[in-house]
């Protein structure tokens, strides 16, 4: 054990903290935390008053086992009343342990405010920054409230010392963070911009934060600051490495000044005034030069911090984006970089060249630089620094260069990281479509991403060539022919297996001629794969079947006896079996010209924002990609594929994702099919849009869904009435369509769980409902599982869930319907979200309705939504808890109820319910041991509802007393009526 | 150039000290501590000094056997972040005279002080070496007045 070195040594805190290292295992460490817990616990509890040292110790010690990662849950009063101690060394564990353990919400907010106050006004300036400094680190609104009109004051006050000065100006751009409302700069505006000019380096280093944030915010009322800093800039940037003293920092004049007054200027454009735009091009030139410069120091900070000043500048010259002069030279700057023995230097030239390539002025020259960045992403041993080279090739790529980048990202693609190779193909499928010259480069391109990382090609990416080459006519015949030959390969991936389904199924019929690619080899290619292949795409390949039927007829007995198989026709998923159903029968009683109308080739798919793109920008992140897409665009004008309609791109995002299928998704839209006869002129609308529900066929996809969808229920029926609503249930005399009354046990469901989440709601014979539920303030999200307990399908499954009565204004559920059908054995899972409006005592209904072999069911459960689930834990001490039981002394705030034990009197089950109950179960309380007491704050939209709760248990008459205290009756009478049903 | 949070942990993952300059609950910041701890323990040491994760920027360096760990947000200036650090550790040597892990552990609040006074709601307050210790040390000599009476807390009976 080191001597503590300096200042106020605390041994017992020494000692302690030994033994803790002295522990050999983590259960030894633990007792030993429990044991001086308990210790802690009776000091702060015991008569004798203690000293300020031993709480001080006592408040460290806690602080020491918080740090450790365990729960504090006291000792908070002692460290509030160690603020107003006058020893400073006890005021500022005070504060320390204020810091790191005092949440926003606390109770205890107020008398550390009053403490704060106190040293704020104290004009001890140690004490005063002490004070600061926890306004810094809590940064409470409450705080805001309190001190954000205060500060400002102090902040430009001329007597104000400088440390003082330092921390009010950070407190403030804290509590600006947290309660930009509450901080109004108004009068002080320009006495703030002016500390810009103080003296005292650490003032302005602190300030200039400070200004930068508000000038984001108000950036024309703060734009006098823009000459202060560039002269302050030229300042710092001329004078001589010794000049500034303790502000330099290995020979460089105050770096973090430097960056922060760089940062700055970022805030706005470029002056206007001709004389401090001189001046400010002067710094930057002289920032480029310096970096030519010998270096003062060998040391790593030395050149650190040199080139935090140069990146900045560089920021700064390409937010500007006017230069032309210094953009070259930044990049020709960062192509030095590319080279330099430190990863770092090459990383961040990787990171800051990505903006130079969008700028017209500089793209050109971060061109010439493509071999070393290609180099850098085969060679460079840190994926870190080989994403940022990926992400470089991505931004420099233009029409000149594509097809040698696409080809390296393609090469890099065979060995790169996991972590990376789903945004890779992502770009390599971007960079292919939008510099395609001509198409049958871009197949391939993508066939080569889906054979090399298949895994990772993503819907997008496989909707998207399919879209393309359906647009195109003069690439459909190559795309048949390659994707043909592709499948070829003994083993290929699933993605080529969709599109080579999905393109033979449209275009096959373009390389037919060819006796080595005739229809039946075609068939038995894609048929070859089929078994190897998921549930979705085998439901593709069916449609693809019956496309080709349509194409070559003279497939159509082998496909037939396919469709027929009993694999196909019985297949145990319900999707599989449908479209093997249905098209079977399609194929032998349409028509041929009505097989030609629904199977006719897809229409073109309406040109809109890549699905791709979409997709990468929702990954980076907003911003990280639009900069450079809308640069090229700029740039590169019209693409070929309609790039240039790409204007709402958050409505083209929202839009793509939102028709991204679910994985059975219907590719042909069969299932929306109107009756065959209709008039031809729909048949485009009967191909469904794979990409995009919301296209020009949708209102057609809920058309009649349900009654082709009962047909089916019973497939040996169905024979005769295929597109006909079948008639089979609904004459069966069904019992009433209306809800089911609750269950009469639906009320002691509900009481199950009052004091838990989770379990089982409801289990017949046929049906398991399961719970799972989780709470937030007033909002809760409910999870049911409803499990078919049979082997038999349930059809027509639909749940409901009402709010009886008044409970509709006073609780808000929202679900999404449920899917209809529930397989054998199968469980589908519904999500609920709830809101809590006003307190309330009902329950929600869930009315459940189904067929069981032709039987409706119906049955209604209360809905286990109770108002202590919106309860949130309110920890307080003894003192506090009977101030306000006191304040809740009206007859009618209190509820009372003595009832006989139902279950186990046993300590820790009482707990364990009173914890699942939702408030804080507090100790040392009640001065009955026995007893319990438990405090909370029922959270509603429109109000807040402190509860306050006590249980006394008489295990020898076996009987209970309860009463519960709350700011509202209502509440009272409630929770009083929903816990004598617990214990 | 506002820094979200700062961690110290030793080479077996051990949180040494911990500074959230972003309100967060206890839940999430153990989850990011144990997330980052992870990868940043996983890198090797020729490994650059910067990360990307989630939307933040991370910037960590090892001195001895403590991993120093600062997360930024994007648009903030990774060298300089890896200076602030290094001020740090000049300040905390300086302080404590050759400064290693065990100082750290045994006296964890004054390497929060020190902290304090170099960096305030995740923006450096004062960068000169000689003022911020001046600063704590002043604090460490000043001389301590007479105690005071606590007065107990109030005990009541419920009903």
């Amino acid at each position: 054990m080191p001597a503590v070195s300096k200042g106020d040594g605390m041994r017992g805190l020494a000692v302690f903290i030994s033994d803790i290292r002295n522990c050999k295992s983590k259960e030894a460490e633990i007792k030993r935390i429990n044991k001086e817990l308990a210790n802690i616990r009776s000091k702060f509890k015991g008569d004798k008053a203690l000293d300020g040292y031993s709480k001080k110790k006592y408040v460290c010690k806690l602080l020491f086992i918080f740090l450790l990662g365990h729960d504090i849950d006291f000792g908070h009063m002692e460290a509030v009343n160690l603020l107003s101690s006058n020893k400073y060394t006890e005021k500022q564990i005070g504060y320390l342990f204020i810091s790191v353990l005092v949440n926003s919400n606390s109770e205890l907010i107020r008398l550390i405010n009053n403490a704060i106050k106190n040293d704020l006004s104290s004009r001890n300036p140690t004490f005063m920054c002490l004070a600061l400094h926890c306004i810094a680190n809590v940064g409470s609104r409450e705080m805001a409230e309190a001190f954000a009109s205060e500060i400002p004051r102090i902040l430009v006050a001329g007597d104000t010392m400088d440390s003082v000065k330092q921390s009010a100006a950070l407190c403030l751009l804290r509590l600006y963070k947290t309660s930009p409302d509450l901080v109004l700069m108004g009068e002080w505006t320009s006495r703030v911009v002016h500390l810009l000019n103080d003296q005292h380096m650490g003032v302005v280093t602190a300030a200039i934060s400070l200004i930068t944030c508000l000038s984001q915010k108000n950036p024309d009322e703060f734009k006098t600051c823009v000459s202060l800093a560039v002269s302050r800039l030229s300042r710092i940037v001329s004078s001589a490495s010794t000049d500034l003293q303790d502000y330099t920092y290995y020979f460089v004049p105050a770096p973090w000044l430097s960056c922060k007054l760089l940062r700055l200027l970022q805030c706005y454009p470029p002056p206007e005034d001709g004389a401090v735009k001189g001046r400010l091009v002067e710094c930057l030139e002289t920032i480029l030069n310096k970096a030519q410069e010998p270096p003062k120091s060998k040391k790593v900070q030395h050149s650190n911090a040199k080139n935090a000043i140069l990146f900045e500048a560089i920021s700064l010259i390409i937010h500007y984006d006017s230069e032309p002069n210094l953009l070259v030279r930044a990049c020709n700057q960062l192509g030095q970089f590319l080279q330099h023995r430190e990863t770092n230097l090459r990383y961040l030239a990787l990171e800051s060249m990505c903006t130079l390539a969008s700028s017209e002025f500089s793209h050109e020259a971060v061109k010439t630089h493509i071999e070393t960045v290609i180099n850098a992403l085969k060679t460079e041993r840190d994926v870190s620094v080989r994403q940022r080279a990926a992400d470089l090739l991505y931004a420099m790529c233009d029409r000149s260069n594509a097809k040698q980048i696409v080809a390296e990202m393609l090469s890099y693609l065979e060995t790169a990281d996991y972590s990376i190779r789903e945004e890779m193909v992502l770009k390599v499928a971007i960079l292919a479509e939008k510099y395609a010259v001509d198409y049958s480069w871009y197949v391939d391109t993508i066939l080569n991403l889906i054979r090399i990382a298949g895994d990772y090609v993503s819907e997008e990416v496989w909707y998207r060539v399919i879209q393309i080459v359906i647009n195109r006519d003069d690439v459909q015949g190559y795309a048949a022919k390659t994707v043909f030959e592709a499948l070829q390969a003994p083993a290929c991936h699933e993605n080529m297996v969709k599109v080579g389904g999905y393109i033979l199924g449209e275009f096959g019929n373009l390389i037919a001629g060819d006796p080595r690619s005739s229809p039946l080899v075609q068939f038995n290619l894609l048929h070859s794969k089929f078994h190897l292949c998921s549930v979705p795409t085998r439901a593709l390949l069916l449609s693809a079947y019956i496309k080709f039927i349509n194409l070559f007829p003279e497939t159509k007995p082998t496909i037939q006896e396919v469709l027929r198989c009993d694999s196909q026709i019985r297949n145990s998923d319900v999707e599989l079996q449908q479209r093997a159903v249905e098209y079977l029968k399609l194929s032998s009683i349409a028509s041929t010209d009505v097989l030609a109308t629904v199977l006719e080739e897809m229409p073109p798919f309406p040109e809109r924002e890549s699905s791709i793109l979409a997709k990468l920008k929702k990954k980076k992140g907003p911003g990280a990609v639009s900069v450079t897409e809308l640069e090229d665009n700029k740039r590169e004008g019209g693409e070929l594929n309609g790039s240039s309609d790409r204007g709402p791109d958050i409505a083209a995002m929202a839009a793509s994702n939102a028709s991204t299928p679910s994985p059975s998704a219907d590719l042909l839209g069969i299932r929306s099919a109107a009756p065959v006869g209709a008039a031809p002129t729909s048949a485009g609308s009967l191909l469904v849009d794979v990409f995009s529900e919301a296209g020009p066929a949708a209102p057609s996809l809920a058309v009649n869904d349900d009654g082709f969808l009962r047909d089916l229920e019973q497939p040996t029926e169905a024979s005769d009435a295929l597109l006909v609503e079948g008639s089979g249930d609904s004459d069966s005399a069904p019992p009433s369509e209306d809800p089911a009354a609750p269950l009469s046990e639906a009320d002691e469901l509900l009481n199950k769980f009052v004091c838990k989440n989770n379990g089982v709601l409801f289990e017949n014979q046929l049906l398991q409902i399961g719970i799972k539920s989780e709470y937030r303030q007033n909002l809760g999200r409910m999870y049911l599982f409803y499990g078919n307990k049979t082997s038999v399908q349930f059809a027509s499954f639909s749940t409901t869930v009402t709010c009886p009565g008044e409970l509709q204004s006073q609780l808000n559920v929202q679900t999404k319907p449920v899917e209809p059908i529930v397989e054998g054995g199968a469980q589908i899972q519904q999500v609920l979200n709830i809101e809590c409006l006003t307190d309330f005592s009902d329950a929600p209904l869930l009315n459940i309705k189904f067929r069981y072999g032709g039987a409706l069911q119906n049955l209604t459960l209360k809905l286990p939504v109770t108002i202590n689930k919106f309860f949130q834990p309110t920890e307080m001490l003894s003192h506090d808890f009977f101030q306000r039981w006191k304040q809740l002394s009206q007859p009618q705030q209190e509820a009372q109820k003595i009832f006989k034990a139902n279950h186990s009197m046993d300590t820790e089950v009482l707990k364990a319910k009173l914890l699942g109950l939702g408030m804080a179960l507090l100790d040392n309380v009640d001065p009955n041991p026995e007893n319990y007491v438990c405090a909370g704050v029922i959270q509603t939209k429109g109000q807040q509802v402190g509860c306050l709760l006590r249980l006394e248990p008489n295990a020898q008459a076996q009987m209970y007393r309860l009463t519960l205290r709350c700011s509202k009756d209502s509440v009272s009478r409630r929770l009083c009526e929903l816990l004598a049903q617990q214990f | 150039m506002t820094m979200q949070f700062m961690l110290l942990f030793s080479r077996q993952g051990k949180l040494r000290l911990q500074k959230w300059y972003v309100p967060l609950s206890d839940k999430e910041k153990k989850k990011i501590t144990r997330e980052l701890v992870q990868t940043v323990l996983a890198r090797k040491p020729k490994m650059c000094s910067f990360l990307e994760w989630r939307d933040l920027k991370i910037v960590y360096k090892r001195y001895a056997s403590l991993y120093f760990c600062c997360a930024i947000e994007d648009q903030d200036n990774e060298l300089i972040t890896l200076e602030i650090i290094h001020r740090y550790v000049e300040l905390l040597d300086k302080y404590f005279g050759s400064v290693c892990e065990l100082d750290i552990i045994f006296n964890f609040e004054k390497a929060y002080f020190i902290l304090d006074e170099f960096l305030l709601g995740g923006e450096a307050q004062e960068t000169s070496k000689k003022n911020v210790l001046k600063a704590i040390e002043q604090a460490d000599l000043l001389q301590e007045s007479q105690s005071e009476d606590w007065g107990s807390l109030p005990n009541e009976e419920l009903l």
